[in-house]
């Protein structure tokens, strides 16, 4: 069979053209590419600049709250009664999830290559909060492109946005969802090309974004790494995490990759059923395919037109995928699975009623998964899971689910 | 064997005027009519035709063609059935070019060796894929090339002098100057800028140089077409069969509009000739 090789080592990637085996890429118009160069030049002078590193940690620790602790779940292990589950708790940083930790770094970024204006896109409007955030800590102009039907879904968090003092530009154009979010905000960077910085929230993305939007997550993997040991002396069996661009997931993933006795699953949303077209498991009911600068898995039809991702969670609502999570399911080194809308949903009010916890619908997803495997493990077993964000913003879709009206 | 572009460069050339280079979107409003259209578009005075291939996801392109796009796709357009419009339109002409423009996935999932074949023997004359720059030459360009396709490569005004070279080197048929930083059918282009980029392309290749986004009118095309060897006008046809629609559907005068409009840019171009001699 055509099996990739198992790479020496699978923290390597991506290669200087940005290739993660066949995924990745540098796919963009011309007008960008110059432009793609030039930030590739300043990430990599960056990453060596010990002040670079000294700022961001400052403001990691000082603005987001970093370290986020490790938690032990006592009580949700005892009423699944099998392996102990811990958390890596980034829902408590400041803006409520982790995406505050790329939006830090690439800030820093912008900043350093003399860049005036950014934009971003935004689909559940948590990157889009987040963005707003550091361009408020900054006094920097900020634009952020939603889709249309995601403004009216998430009108708590358009009006964060605004009141953070950005500029929310509803997409109409496509179907009016966070694809067509992106592709309107890579219009307006390939206009405004000299001033602006493009500040993308996901590991995904033409070269080097899928790379320095991983580098700013990663803090999560190495601060668990750190902690795990302090705590049990010891690495996890299994880390869960999910997925939808996948950046929280690569964040706690990537340092753990060459540890071999870590197995990894990554939780993708099922939506309504893999058997319908309402969900968004790109890497399970996909296929490779080229779309917003990077060869990555892909909802696609069989002439090669994107498809439309549904999940309960906007923030998992997107019809790819990471070019690093594409490599890491053809090399098997990470376990790609789906969870269906009603399963996250349990998962959430199970959480919120063992532990005290309101989960994200996101990291909801990466629970339910936790909860079918921690029950077949050893009670001597670990599994950390990347708790990525935090439930406030979707009370009223889980009320709305759950049949309640507020 | 000399290629349909390099024997209408150089008929164009005895003419002493530049190219009308016009752009449609395959299969908008419906695989008939737009047909129709590119059969007629010849003889209503385009040099070369530029047929695009339809995505869901056009991240380079303007509200005009973003929607014509879709109405193709709305309509049952397919890459395959974009061919079937190239081999229809060449059982009646042999000399005029065409040329795919698009994005590389819908390529990609086709499979790159058997759309270059099918292409080939459709009738394409040559490429033009928007994400795909030099540095993905592998992709789609290299296996092109070999096949015998012109792959026609879009310099910008961000391609500075140092990366210029790059860009050219596995360019055929022609270079396309896109004439702003934005997308298609955005702000008018300054005729004098566009003068000057073009001197500084043709200081790095003998390949015409041709000059779209932001063309609209008989009157732009004069002017940019006194400076360029061809001008590409997309948005401004594509605009003019949504106007045309009846209920979303092609009405009685949508290939009559879209005719007219290109017998007027014609006229621009052939003004263009008038000025400079």
């Amino acid at each position: 069979m055509n099996q990739p090789l198992t790479p020496n080592s699978f923290r390597a990637g991506p290669d200087e053209d940005g290739r993660f085996g066949i995924f990745g890429g540098r796919f963009v118009a011309e007008t960008l590419m110059p432009l793609i160069l030039d930030l590739q030049e300043a990430w990599e002078t960056a990453r060596k600049d010990p002040e670079f590193e000294r700022e961001l940690d400052g403001l990691n620790a000082t603005y987001t709250g970093r370290p986020s602790p490790l938690y032990f779940a006592e009580r949700l292990t005892e009423k699944l009664g099998g392996a102990k589950i811990y958390f890596k708790r980034d829902e408590l940083n400041h803006t409520g999830s982790h995406k505050i930790n790329n939006c830090l770094g690439q800030i820093l970024l912008a900043r350093k290559m003399g860049k005036t204006r950014i934009i971003a896109e935004t689909g559940a409007g948590q990157h889009g909060v987040a963005t707003a955030t550091v361009c408020a800590r900054f006094g920097l102009p900020c634009v952020v492109y939603m889709g249309a039907t995601d403004v009216e879904r998430q009108a708590p968090n358009v009006f964060r946005m605004k009141l953070l003092g950005a500029e929310v530009k509803p997409v109409t154009a496509g179907h009016g969802t966070l694809k067509d979010a992106m592709n309107e905000a890579l219009r307006d960077w390939v206009t405004n090309v000299d001033s602006t910085y493009y500040l993308i929230g996901t590991a995904a993305g033409p070269h080097p974004y899928p790379e320095l939007v991983r580098e700013f997550q990663s803090v999560i993997g190495k601060e668990a790494k750190e902690q795990m040991l302090a705590a049990e002396g010891r690495l996890p069996d299994m880390l869960v995490a999910a997925v939808g661009g996948g950046s929280n997931a690569i964040g706690l993933f990537h340092p753990f990759l060459d540890d071999k006795d870590v197995s990894i699953v990554g939780v993708e949303a099922g939506g309504k059923g893999l058997d319908g077209e309402e969900h968004c498991a790109s890497l399970t009911a996909g296929s490779p395919g080229v779309l917003h600068g990077n060869r990555t898995y892909l909802l696609q039809t069989g002439d090669g037109q994107i498809k439309e991702g549904h999940s309960i969670s906007a923030g998992l609502d997107y019809p790819g995928i990471g070019p690093e999570h594409s490599w890491l399911k053809e090399t098997g080194r990470v376990d790609y699975v789906p969870i269906m809308d009603d399963e996250a949903l349990s998962a959430f009010q199970l959480l919120t009623r063992t532990e005290g916890i309101i989960p994200a619908l996101e990291p909801a997803h990466a629970l339910a998964e936790v909860v079918k495997r921690a029950p077949q493990m050893d009670k001597d077993q670990i599994i950390l899971m990347n708790l990525c964000g935090r439930g406030d913003k979707d009370v009223f879709t889980a009320a709305k689910h759950l049949g309640v009206d507020l | 064997m000399t290629t349909r572009i390099e024997d209408r460069f150089a008929k164009l050339k005895n003419e002493g005027r530049p190219a009308l280079v016009t752009f449609v979107m395959g299969g908008d409003p419906d695989h008939q009519t737009s047909l129709d259209i590119v059969k007629a578009l010849p003889g209503a005075g385009a040099d070369i035709i530029e047929l695009g291939m339809p995505f869901s996801d056009p991240m380079a392109d303007g509200p005009s063609i973003q929607k014509a796009g879709l109405r193709a796709l709305q309509a049952g357009a397919s890459l395959k059935k974009t061919l079937d419009i190239v081999r229809s339109f060449r059982d009646d002409d042999a000399q005029t070019p065409l040329i795919l423009m698009g994005y590389f996935n819908p390529i990609y999932i086709y499979g790159v060796d058997a759309f270059v074949r099918d292409a080939l023997d459709a009738g394409v004359d040559g490429l033009i894929v928007v994400d795909l720059p030099p540095e993905m030459d592998e992709e789609l360009c290299l296996p092109a090339l070999k096949a015998g396709l012109n792959f026609i490569r879009l310099a910008t005004p961000t391609t500075d002098d140092k990366r210029l070279p790059a860009v050219l080197k596995n360019t055929s048929g022609f270079v396309y100057y896109v004439s702003i930083t934005g997308i298609t059918g955005a702000a008018a282009p300054d005729a004098g800028k566009v003068a000057a980029a073009v001197t500084r392309i043709k200081g790095h290749t003998s390949l015409p140089v041709c000059v779209g986004f932001g063309v609209r009118t008989a009157e732009q095309a004069e002017e940019i077409g006194k400076g360029a060897d061809g001008v590409v006008v997309g948005s401004a046809i594509v605009s003019a069969i949504e106007a045309s629609l009846v209920n979303g559907h092609a009405g009685e005068t949508t290939v009559s509009d879209v005719l007219r409009i290109v017998g007027e840019l014609s006229k621009g171009v052939s003004a263009a000739r008038l000025a400079k001699a």
